[in-house]
């Protein structure tokens, strides 16, 4: 019997929106605890060095400090973490700790922890710490870092290289051989990082009297932290409970192991009183993951009727010292070269990854990981292509796109596609942006000195990741979520799952899943997340599972609750649970639609009267359901993205004018919500790729460390975001949803890079670093 | 980050304000809106025992015309420069300005006062007062005396208000017949500081424009006279030969700084094309 599907596809607001509008968010920072403690951290002022002095006692004896730490007294209460995995075959990284050890290996590396009763107590301390660097010289470039006898970027690597890998298909020299033209271009896309509205915080509580550790943590993965405690300050799993209270948005940044966040638990450890750290902007942008940082050089070959027949790439990307922990720094690497040409039925291809250590922050996985590089260089050359053949953009890649009735595909990488709508998606998007009249008026205004630019880019998007992503690689990383569904004694329902929320409305769509199965509505259903002792384990979020993964187990769990309480019901109408269903609140004849029992007698009767029960009727309304993605390794989703752009070419300030989004998630939950995410995606992608750039000088230092220097996209420079959709729901769930929080992303600068170049193209000039600034583009002019 | 402790006094007239500054032997910083010096606290740029706040004294307040000048009050915040209409007849160049300076809740708290007295070299008023040919009214022990705009701008947030005085007001003279202005400037985003930034007053006179006084800002280490271009123009009709001769002679006015994320070159290139503009602006609104 399966219940209606009156509320899965409608636009339901988020709640816990109304309930931050209103000014009763409960975020990590507006949790007091008494006896807690404020941490600030001594950091290296340079990027290599050696520690010659270290001298706290001043700081120890500063107004309000109760305790300073170094390497010294803190790190030994911690198993040291290395960021690798087994799957990455050959991948090395130095051994971490909390605070530096001897050697200071980036700017911004904590080198000492300071406790006090505030934190402008600590902060005060912070500056009458004694530390006394012997600068070396800091790996800051790539290339110069793989060259033979290059220093290593951190001690106890024999090379700068972390990771070395190579795809490639026995056609790859003939295709290039036999190739009618053969584009080729390098690419830089800059280093940026994540800004969060709310930043890195996190408290630790450890209760001596119970050995329990609590840890209050804005993150999005709860129990990968449960994990990481436990074991590294060798805690029984049940001793450790993680709670993610409201997250003010992470975008992968706040699922990485951080030595602030170990330092805040290893201190809480020791002087068993609560501890606080919430990291400010300046030690953000040294701290927090920066993203991307690759170089880029790549060509395409087409036959002359524009078919492509191979790509060849080769990736370097620079990562900081250490790869991060526990999923390391190399996975964005690897999803860049597996991606390229991932859209296309191109049957050849090259790829090859370097993957280095420099004194830099370090870079790992955010929102969309490797996705916009791949898309970048792939419409890059398929724009480039089309120029030599004189194509129209649109015409190339209905030339190549894979056809919606060729599935399964699988890549010239390895990516196996259940099915995919490339082709409608591609004519879809050419009616929503009014294609012809858009290059019409562009011809007309170029004649009036005005250059728009129209770009397209048509990309696939990896979600509902299994085992395959990292466990695989000997990660404890959950890849299966867990959902706990139970009806109340009053005929309320609620749900404690493992997926998490941070924004994007997770339990918005779990209550409407649920309600769905159980005929209830879903303001009905209370749902929990984020606490690893009331919600089952699991993989929380990361690479797109909450609708897909997570949904499908609130459905599951939803049904077998349906099942439990329609047996019940049939036992009390003395009918077979087979002729009974779930709507409106009650039980009702599924023949007939005419109401038998509500749910609130059900639970009345099972709560407080199981004696009226027959005998052997189970009266449990409670279910438990874990599920994990069975069948293909991931379900890729697709879509198709435009963007239209103004570029000054007297200043080199562009205008971008219009931005549309064509893309296929499989079955939509909540329209309102996946265009949000694709909008709240599209405007991550197109900030790196005009404004958001973590600038180095070449001793290693950050020189935009602030959100003066640092440029965040804008309400004002962002453009409207139309977007459509195609529905292509994966058969490998019931639900058939697939994710889409980093579609947006994934494409949304590769548009912009060939809107760009085609408002460029008259004058003979083409960019192909991003972000795209003023700077490079009157550059590309020759202005400069 | 968090601020240093520091103390806070409430000054209720500007002899008060200067002579608590005095008392705390120079270890004081006076504070208007805020939205330069709170930033730097938090920032521990500096770290005074002594906040000293100029909002509440009535003297550095109100707008009026007083012999052939309107009195701008240094408390006058961003905001009413967009809304007063003295301003906007005889101050018209801030109010053009004002909507490039940041954003509504800033100039909301934001002062004309601390904006020039911050003279920060990438800020807007500042040029806008150099271009209106502003005098700046300083309150000292010795004295109140009035600056030229001219000799205000000393450096990079350094001008002529030595430690301890008190800017009380800023004098703009007024508007005269065929008075004409423009200001505009080329920013990453909306309410950024300037990449480059240009502030334009003149007069047309029959047979060519008279008083020339050009501005740009975020091209040195103050708001910067382009006297060769204001030269270039004089005594001309505003055509595009003149506009171009205006833009050639911007090289001998700017030095601007080098940066690898700004060169000197991609900064006079900026200047030239935005003078271009903002004088095309002039003739339109003329
Ligand atoms: C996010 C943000 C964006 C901004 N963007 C811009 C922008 O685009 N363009 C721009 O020009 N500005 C910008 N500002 C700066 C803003 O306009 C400042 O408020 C202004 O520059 C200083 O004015 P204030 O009244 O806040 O001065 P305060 O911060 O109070 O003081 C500034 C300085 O002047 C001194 N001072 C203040 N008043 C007097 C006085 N009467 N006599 C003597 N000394 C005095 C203070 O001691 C201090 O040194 C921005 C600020 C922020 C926070």
């Amino acid at each position: 019997m399966t219940a209606g599907n009156e509320h899965i596809g409608q636009a339901h607001r988020r709640g816990n929106a109304l309930r931050h509008l209103a000014g009763r968010g409960r975020f990590v920072t507006d949790l007091a605890l008494p006896r807690m403690l404020h941490a600030a951290f001594v950091r290296s002022p340079m990027a290599r060095g050696r520690i010659a002095e270290l001298d706290v006692s001043d700081a120890a004896a500063a107004p309000g400090v109760v305790r300073v730490f170094t390497a010294e007294t803190l790190n030994k209460t911690c198993a040291p973490w290395t960021g690798t995995l087994e799957h990455f075959a050959g991948m090395k990284s130095a051994p971490q700790n909390i605070l530096a050890e001897g050697a200071v290996l980036w700017a911004g590396h904590p080198v000492t922890m300071i406790l006090a009763h505030s934190r402008a107590e600590a902060e005060d301390a912070c500056e009458l710490v004694l530390l006394d660097i012997e600068e070396e010289e800091a790996v800051v470039d790539g290339d110069a870092a793989l060259l033979d006898g290059a220093a290593p970027a951190s001690e106890g690597i024999d090379s700068n290289l972390c990771f070395r890998t190579v795809l490639e298909t026995p056609g790859l020299d003939d295709a290039f051989a036999s190739a009618a033209h053969v584009v080729e271009e390098s690419f830089t896309f800059g280093r940026h990082t994540a800004v969060t509205l709310e930043p890195r915080a996190v408290i630790a509580d450890f209760d001596p009297s119970t050995g329990q550790l609590t840890v209050h943590q804005g993150t999005q993965t709860p129990y990968q932290f449960q994990d990481v405690y436990a074991r590294h300050f060798g805690l029984p799993e049940s001793k450790v409970r993680v709670i993610a209270p409201d997250v003010g948005g992470s975008f992968g940044m706040k699922l990485h192991v951080y030595n602030e966040e170990m330092a805040t638990v290893a201190a809480s450890l020791t002087l068993g009183r609560p501890v606080r750290f919430v990291a400010d902007r300046l030690e953000s942008f040294v701290s927090d993951i920066h993203a991307r940082d690759h170089r880029v050089t790549a060509r395409m070959a087409v036959d002359a009727a524009g078919t492509i027949l191979a790509m060849d790439v080769d990736d370097m990307t620079q990562i900081g010292a250490f790869s991060t922990y526990p999923r390391t720094s190399v996975a964005e690497g690897n999803q860049v070269i597996r991606l390229m040409g991932a859209p296309y039925r191109m049957p050849d291809y090259r790829g090859r990854l370097s993957v280095v250590f420099q004194n830099k922050v370090q870079t790992s996985q955010y929102r969309a990981v490797g996705h916009p590089i791949a898309c970048a260089v792939t419409e890059a050359l398929v724009d480039r292509a089309a120029e030599q053949l004189d194509l129209d953009p649109f015409e190339i890649r209905a030339r190549n796109l894979v056809a919606d009735d060729a599935y399964p595909h699988v890549s010239a990488t390895g990516y196996q596609f259940e099915k995919l709508s490339h082709q409608t998606s591609l004519a879809k998007l050419r009616q929503l942006m009014d294609y012809d009249t858009l290059r019409s008026e562009q011809a007309e205004l170029r004649r009036q000195g005005i250059y728009r630019g129209i770009g397209i880019a048509p990309f696939v998007e990896i979600t509902n990741p299994g085992a395959a992503f990292y466990g695989v690689g000997g990660a404890r990383i959950s890849a299966q979520d867990g959902a706990v569904v139970r009806l109340t004694p009053g005929g309320d329902v609620q749900c404690a799952i493992s997926v998490t929320e941070q924004g994007q409305g997770t339990e918005t769509i779990i209550a409407q899943i649920v309600a769905d199965q159980l005929g209830v509505t879903p303001d009905q259903v209370k749902v929990t997340t984020g606490d690893t002792d009331t919600t089952p384990s699991g993989g929380a979020t990361w690479a797109c599972r909450g609708a897909g993964i997570g949904g499908e187990t609130a459905l599951r769990a939803g049904r077998r609750l349906q099942a439990q309480i329609l047996a019940i019901a049939g036992a009390v109408l003395q009918a077979d649970p087979a002729t009974l269903a779930l709507a409106g609140g009650a039980v009702i004849d599924s023949g007939t639609g005419r109401e038998r029992i509500t749910l609130a007698e059900i639970g009345r009767i099972a709560t407080y009267r199981p004696d009226t029960l027959p005998e052997g009727c189970d009266n449990s309304l409670s279910a438990v359901q874990h599920f994990a993605p069975t069948g293909y390794p991931f379900d890729f989703t697709n879509g198709i993205q435009a963007s239209h752009v103004e570029v000054d070419i007297e200043t080199g300030v562009t205008r971008l004018l219009k931005h549309w989004v064509v893309e296929d998630c499989g079955r939509i939950i909540n329209p309102l919500l996946v265009d949000e995410q694709i909008r709240g995606g599209v405007v991550q992608g197109l900030g790196p790729a005009f404004f958001e750039e973590c600038l180095y000088d070449d001793m290693g230092q950050m020189t935009n460390a602030s959100l003066a220097d640092y440029l965040v996209p804008m309400a004002g420079e962002m453009p409207d975001i139309e977007i459509a959709h195609v529905e292509t729901p994966t058969l490998d769930t019931i639900l058939g949803a697939k994710g889409v929080g980093e579609a947006g992303t994934a494409a949304a600068g590769a548009a912009a890079m060939n809107a760009v170049n085609d408002a460029l193209r008259p004058l003979g000039a083409r960019i192909s670093q991003t972000p795209m600034t003023p700077l490079r583009i009157l550059t590309a002019l020759g202005h400069v | 980050m968090k601020s240093p402790k520091f103390d806070y006094v409430r000054a209720g007239s500007v002899a008060d304000a200067m002579t608590a500054y005095a008392e705390a032997d120079g270890d004081a910083v006076f504070v208007s809106g805020g939205h330069s010096v709170v930033p730097s606290l938090a920032l521990r740029l500096q770290a005074p025992a002594l906040m000293i706040d100029l909002s509440a004294i009535e003297a550095l307040s109100g707008i009026d015309l007083r012999d052939g000048w309107l009195r701008i009050g240094a408390m006058t915040r961003h905001a009413q420069a967009m809304t007063d209409p003295l301003i906007a007849t005889h101050a018209p160049l801030f109010a053009a300005a004002a909507p490039f300076v940041a954003h509504p809740a800033i100039r909301n708290r934001g002062t004309l006062g601390g904006s020039l007295a911050h003279a920060d070299p990438a800020s807007e008023f500042p040029a806008a007062a150099l271009a209106m040919r502003a005098e700046l009214e300083i309150a000292s022990a010795q004295g109140i005396r009035r600056v030229p705009a001219d000799d205000f701008f000393v450096d990079i947030y350094e001008t002529a208000i030595e430690p301890g005085e008190v800017l009380q007001a800023i004098h703009v003279p007024c508007a005269v017949a065929g008075q004409m202005v423009a200001f505009d400037e080329i920013a990453r985003r909306r309410g950024d500081y300037a990449m480059v930034g240009a502030a334009v007053q003149a007069v047309s006179a029959g047979e060519g424009l008279q008083d020339v006084s050009i501005a740009m800002f975020s091209v040195g280490n103050r708001p910067v006279r382009a006297a060769s271009a204001q030269v270039a123009l004089t005594g001309r009709a505003l055509d595009a030969p003149a506009i171009a001769a205006a833009q050639a002679a911007l090289a001998d006015d700017l030095d601007p700084p080098d940066d690898p994320q700004f060169p000197a070159s991609m900064r006079l290139h900026l200047a030239r094309v935005l003078l271009g503009r903002v004088l095309a602006k002039l003739e339109t609104a003329a």
